[in-house]
C-alpha cells in the first residue's frame, strides 16, 4: 500500500505553529513577506530556526515561501537569505521564480526545492521539466480536476501537492489597487490595507460572493469567496497518488486552523488505516461548519468541474 | 541602421540599435496592413495554443501565406503559443510546432515550459521567445531563460525603465517589451478571476476581462459599502491603457530590443494608425537623435485609435489612482476605417476606394498611409463604378471613385470621426 500523504498547513507564529503541530499536521509553511506572499504571519530568521527546532523534535517539517516575483533590487539579499535557510536546516523552499534556481547554482547549495507559481503548474511535462531545473515537489494549480490530478501525479518525476481545504489566491498585482482607489475616492491614502482589515470585494452582479482582498509590499491580493473542503468526499481525494495535502490557513483564526487540521488528520490516518472500510463521518463536517464564517461557501473548489476556454 | 548615442545608460557609449517594432495581427488582412505600414514583425495567433480564443487566428495555410508577405517587405511572423497547458492539450502540439517551422514562422512567443522545451526539441530553427505570461521581472530570471536557449525574453509589464536597463546591462539577450495597449492589471498569467467567476480559463484564452468588471469594496462587517456612496465610483481594478509614443527616445536608449504593441483583436484601423505613429517617431530618432522631436501630430494620430485614456505603466513610476479607470469612461473621441484606397490616377487626381463603413457626400474625412500621405478633405463627389454619382457610400466593400484633394497610395486608408 502506499504512503499517506503528508498534511501540510500554514501558521503565522511559533505559537501557531505548535499548537497546529499538536493537532496532527505533519509539516508546516512559514516565511516573511520580504520573500514570500500571502502569508499569515512573519517569522523572522531567528524564529525560523526556532522553528525548525521545535518542529523537528517532534518529527514534522518545516517549508519556508520564498514564492514573491522578484525585482532587481529583491534579488541582492536574496543569496544570504537563502543560504541562511539552508543552514537553518529548512526542510523545502517554496517557490515561484527561476531566479532562485539561478541563485541556488551560483551558492552551490542544494535544497529540497518546491515549485509553485499558484495558478499556472497544470500539466506534468511542465513538472517535470521543474524537476529536471531542481524541483523536488510541484504544488499543483487549483484549477484543476481531480482527473487532470490523477494524470499528472502518475506520471510525474517529482513529488505533487494539492490542496485539499482553505481559501485560494485568484489575483495577484503589484499595483497598491486599494489605494489607489482611497485616492480617487478622496480617502487618506497613507492608511495600510493588509490581512488584518477584513476587507473584501463584491460584484455587482454576484452579491453572494465575497472575494477578500488585501494589500501588502508586495501588491493586492484577491483571494477566492469560498472554502474548499474535501472532508466528505477525502477518500476520493486521497485515491489519487498525491504525496502532500495542504490546508490552507490564510485569513483564518488559529482556532479555525486547528479544528480543520484535526478533521482531516483523523480522517486520513483513518482511511489509511483501511481505505476499503471507510466511512466519512459527519461529524468532521459538523465541526468545520462551526467554525466556519457562514458568509464563505465550503465547496469542492475545481476538483470535480470541467471548464471552458 | 545604428548612429552613436551621446546618452547612454551603461558607462560606456554604445551603439545605438534600431528596435524592432512588432505589432499584432489578428488575421491575414491584418498582418498585411500591419507589415505594411511598418511593422518589422507581426504575431499572430494559430487555431491552438493561443492566449485569444475568440480571435480569428490563423489556419497552417493562411500563415504561409502571411510568411510570404512578410517576407516582401523583409519583416518576420511569430506565432503566440502562450497558454498554460492541460495535460490534454498536448495532442498534436509536437506536429503543430514543426508546421509553424516548416511554413517560415520566426518565432513562437511561449510562457508554458511544456511548449518551450518541445519547441526547443523538434522545431530548432523556430525561435521560442519566453512570453510576458511568465511575468519576468529580474536579471537572474532572465539569465535562466537565456542559459535554457532562448534568444528573447517578454519582460513583464511590471518592470520599470530603470530595472530593464539593469537587465540589458547584466544579460545579453533580446528583451521584448509592451509599448502600447491594454494591459492586465495582475501580473500576468497570475489571475484566475474568469476561472472563478465564469468556469473560462484565463490561462486558455477564456479571459473574460473579470477585472473591468464593478465592484463593491466592503470592510469587515459593515452590511453597507463604507467607501461606495450613492456619488462614488465602484471599485474596479481596471487599468488605463499603455502608450509610451511620448517616451520613444528613451526607450530606444534603454536597448529595449523590440516595442510591442498589444492587440490582436483590435481593428486594422487601429494596428495600422498605432504602427504608422510608432513606425514615423522611431524612424525621426534614429535617424538624428540630437534633432529629434516629438511630434504632435503622432500623438494625436495614437488618441485616435485609443480605446481607453493611455499612461506610461510602470516604466516610470508605480501605477496610482490616475492609472486606473473607475469613472465610466467618456466615450472618447474615435474614428472609424471608412475606405481603402485601391488606386490613384495622377492626372484626373481621382481615387479609387473600396467603402469600408458608411460615408457620404459633405462628410470630413481624412486620408493617412505609410507613404506620408496625412490630410483632410470634404467628401465631394463619389461615382460608382458604373459612372454614376450618388450621395452615401452605404454598400460593404462597394467600388467607387472619388476626387481627393491631395495624392494618395494604394493601401492608404479613408478614416471618418464616429458621430
Amino acid at each position: 500500500m502506499r504512503q499517506k500523504p503528508e498534511l501540510l498547513t500554514t501558521a503565522g507564529s511559533i505559537e501557531e505553529l505548535e499548537r497546529l503541530i499538536q493537532a496532527g499536521a505533519d509539516a508546516v509553511n512559514i516565511g516573511h513577506s520580504e520573500y514570500g506572499v500571502r502569508l499569515p504571519g512573519n517569522f523572522n530568521l531567528e524564529e525560523v530556526k526556532l522553528s525548525v527546532q521545535i518542529a523537528h523534535a517532534k518529527g514534522v517539517k518545516i517549508y519556508v515561501a520564498v514564492n514573491n516575483i522578484f525585482n532587481n533590487a529583491q534579488l541582492e539579499t536574496l543569496p544570504s537569505y537563502l543560504k541562511t535557510l539552508h543552514d537553518c536546516h529548512v526542510d523545502a523552499i517554496v517557490f515561484g521564480d527561476p531566479a532562485i534556481i539561478s541563485i541556488l547554482k551560483q551558492l552551490n547549495i542544494t535544497m529540497d526545492l518546491h515549485w509553485n507559481t499558484e495558478m499556472t503548474s497544470t500539466n506534468y511535462v511542465t513538472a517535470n521539466y521543474w524537476g529536471t531545473k531542481g524541483a523536488t515537489r510541484m504544488i499543483l494549480a487549483r484549477e484543476l480536476n481531480l482527473e487532470e490530478i490523477q494524470e499528472i501525479s502518475g506520471k510525474l518525476k517529482l513529488e505533487s501537492q494539492i490542496q485539499i481545504h482553505g481559501i485560494t489566491n485568484i489575483y495577484h498585482s503589484k499595483r497598491e489597487l486599494v489605494k489607489s482607489y482611497m485616492g480617487h475616492i478622496g480617502k487618506k491614502e497613507t492608511e495600510n490595507f493588509d490581512q488584518n482589515r477584513n476587507m473584501y470585494l463584491v460584484e455587482y452582479e454576484r452579491q453572494d460572493l465575497k472575494l477578500p482582498i488585501f494589500e501588502d509590499e508586495n501588491g493586492t491580493h484577491i483571494m477566492s469567496a469560498d472554502d474548499i473542503c474535501t472532508i466528505d468526499v477525502l477518500d476520493e481525494v486521497l485515491e489519487e497518488p498525491v504525496d502532500s495535502v495542504k490546508i490552507e490557513g490564510l485569513l483564518k483564526s488559529i482556532e479555525y486552523n486547528e479544528t480543520v487540521v484535526r478533521c482531516y488528520r483523523e480522517a486520513i490516518d483513518l482511511y489509511f488505516e483501511d481505505p476499503d472500510s471507510y466511512k466519512f463521518k459527519p461529524e468532521w463536517l459538523e465541526k468545520i461548519k462551526q467554525v466556519q464564517d457562514p458568509n464563505r461557501e465550503l465547496s469542492y473548489g475545481f476538483f470535480f468541474k470541467e471548464q471552458v476556454y | 541602421m545604428t548612429v552613436l548615442t551621446k546618452k547612454s545608460p551603461g558607462s560606456t557609449k554604445r551603439k545605438l540599435e534600431k528596435p524592432e517594432l512588432l505589432a499584432p495581427a489578428g488575421n491575414l488582412e491584418k498582418l498585411k496592413f500591419a507589415i505594411h505600414y511598418g511593422a518589422d514583425a507581426v504575431y499572430i495567433g494559430g487555431q491552438r495554443f493561443g492566449l485569444r480564443s475568440n480571435a480569428d487566428n490563423f489556419s497552417i495555410e493562411e500563415m504561409r501565406q502571411g510568411v510570404e508577405f512578410a517576407k516582401k517587405y523583409g519583416s518576420k511572423v511569430f506565432v503566440a503559443t502562450n497558454i498554460y497547458a492541460h495535460n490534454e492539450d498536448f495532442d498534436g502540439l509536437e506536429e503543430y510546432l514543426t508546421q509553424l517551422e516548416e511554413v517560415g514562422i520566426s518565432a513562437i512567443i511561449a510562457a508554458d515550459p511544456a511548449i518551450v522545451n518541445t519547441a526547443l526539441k523538434v522545431a530548432p530553427k523556430l525561435e521560442v521567445h519566453l512570453s510576458t505570461q511568465q511575468s519576468t521581472m529580474n536579471w537572474q530570471a532572465v539569465q535562466f531563460w537565456k542559459d535554457e536557449g532562448l534568444p528573447r525574453v517578454v519582460l513583464a509589464r511590471e518592470a520599470n525603465m530603470e530595472e530593464i536597463i539593469e537587465i540589458k546591462d547584466k544579460v545579453d539577450i533580446e528583451i521584448e517589451a509592451f509599448i502600447h495597449g491594454a494591459m492586465c492589471s495582475s501580473y500576468s498569467g497570475r489571475c484566475v478571476l474568469s476561472n472563478h467567476f465564469t468556469d473560462r480559463d484565463s490561462n486558455r484564452g477564456g479571459c473574460s476581462q473579470s477585472c473591468r468588471w464593478y465592484y463593491d469594496l466592503y470592510e469587515g462587517d459593515e452590511k453597507h459599502p463604507m467607501f461606495t456612496v450613492d456619488e462614488d465610483d465602484p471599485f474596479t481594478m481596471g487599468s488605463k491603457d499603455l502608450g509610451m509614443i511620448e517616451h520613444i527616445p528613451q526607450l530606444i536608449e534603454s536597448g529595449i530590443d523590440s516595442f510591442k504593441i498589444e492587440g490582436r483583436m483590435k481593428s486594422i484601423h487601429y494596428v495600422a494608425t498605432v504602427v504608422n505613429a510608432y513606425r514615423q517617431a522611431i524612424d525621426a530618432y534614429m535617424d538624428n537623435p540630437e534633432k529629434y522631436q516629438l511630434k504632435q501630430e503622432w500623438v494625436d494620430e495614437i488618441h485616435k485609435a485609443a480605446n481607453r485614456p493611455l499612461n506610461s505603466g510602470f516604466f516610470y513610476k508605480a501605477p496610482g489612482a490616475g492609472e486606473h479607470i473607475y469613472e465610466a469612461e467618456d466615450k472618447l473621441v474615435n474614428f472609424d476605417f471608412a475606405g481603402l484606397v485601391l488606386d490613384y490616377d495622377e492626372n484626373s487626381g481621382m481615387a479609387t476606394i473600396q467603402q469600408r463603413n458608411h460615408f457620404k457626400v459633405g462628410q470630413e474625412i481624412e486620408f493617412f498611409g505609410p507613404n506620408g500621405t496625412f490630410f483632410k478633405q470634404t467628401v465631394t463627389k463619389i461615382w460608382d463604378d458604373k459612372g454614376n454619382e450618388f450621395e452615401a457610400a452605404r454598400h460593404p466593400l462597394m467600388t467607387l471613385q472619388m476626387k481627393v484633394d491631395q495624392p494618395v497610395h494604394a493601401l492608404d486608408m479613408m478614416r471618418k470621426k464616429n458621430i
